[in-house]
């Protein structure tokens, strides 16, 4: 399956791009083993989700929990808990 | 009248106020935030979500006159990097009754930090910098108006 993913604050910053578009297995099905495969992938991923109790998640553009599957997605985007105001 | 907008530039409060006033309204209530410059902080920089960040104010907005008898609303949040004194967000809520106005302003700047997609970044004059986390009592106050 092809997604873009979007990363935003120190998401970003530790990822080193703003978004990038890959080839998930078959085996990642929702939000939370697509983490899990990013932190597997390699350093950057490892350093940005080292802490997936950090991580929030929205799927073309709608907020969803870490347990929310993949099914139909183009672009999941990952971020930290927002602080903003 | 709505209005809601997202934007890179300074946020001209004078020129909010006309736009939002042209109708003329009883009670009009507002909020401003700016950044502090606490601890020798030099910049502050606003990341935000090209579409979901306006979506999000806008969801609020008509949030807000759903629940409250609004005659206008207003809703700015800077994005980008901001030095201490700049104005980062401003409400303003109008209604024929200054409870409505009140309440529907505070319940957009206490939402407004737990459910829009806008995280804050600090940089001190030492160089330090650092991503504000979130506060515990953000998510209490924001939580309150879900009665």
């Amino acid at each position: 399956m092809t997604l873009e993913i979007a990363y935003f604050a120190w998401v970003r910053e530790r990822m080193g791009v703003a978004d990038e578009t890959v080839d998930v297995p078959a085996n990642v099905t929702h939000v939370g083993a697509l983490i899990a495969w990013l932190a597997a992938r390699d350093a950057r991923g490892q350093v940005a989700f080292a802490e997936p109790q950090r991580i929030r998640a929205a799927i073309d553009g709608v907020m969803m929990g870490l347990d929310a599957p993949l099914t139909g997605a183009r672009e999941v985007a990952l971020f930290p808990p927002v602080t903003g105001g | 009248m709505i209005r809601v907008a997202v934007q890179p530039a300074a946020i001209d409060i004078a020129t909010e106020l006309d736009l939002h006033d042209a109708g003329g309204h009883g009670a009009s209530a507002s909020f401003i935030g700016r950044v502090r410059g606490d601890g020798d902080l030099t910049e502050l920089f606003l990341d935000h979500h090209p579409a979901m960040t306006a979506a999000g104010l806008a969801d609020l907005a008509h949030a807000a006159a759903d629940r409250w008898q609004l005659s206008a609303l207003t809703l700015i949040h800077r994005v980008g990097a901001m030095v201490p004194g700049e104005t980062i967000v401003f409400v303003l809520t109008s209604s024929p009754h200054r409870a409505e106005a009140l309440a529907a302003c505070e319940f957009l700047i206490d939402r407004l930090k737990t459910d829009v997609m806008l995280w804050k970044r600090e940089t001190f004059a030492d160089g330090r910098v650092r991503w504000v986390e979130p506060r515990e009592g953000d998510g209490t106050r924001a939580d309150r108006w879900n009665a």
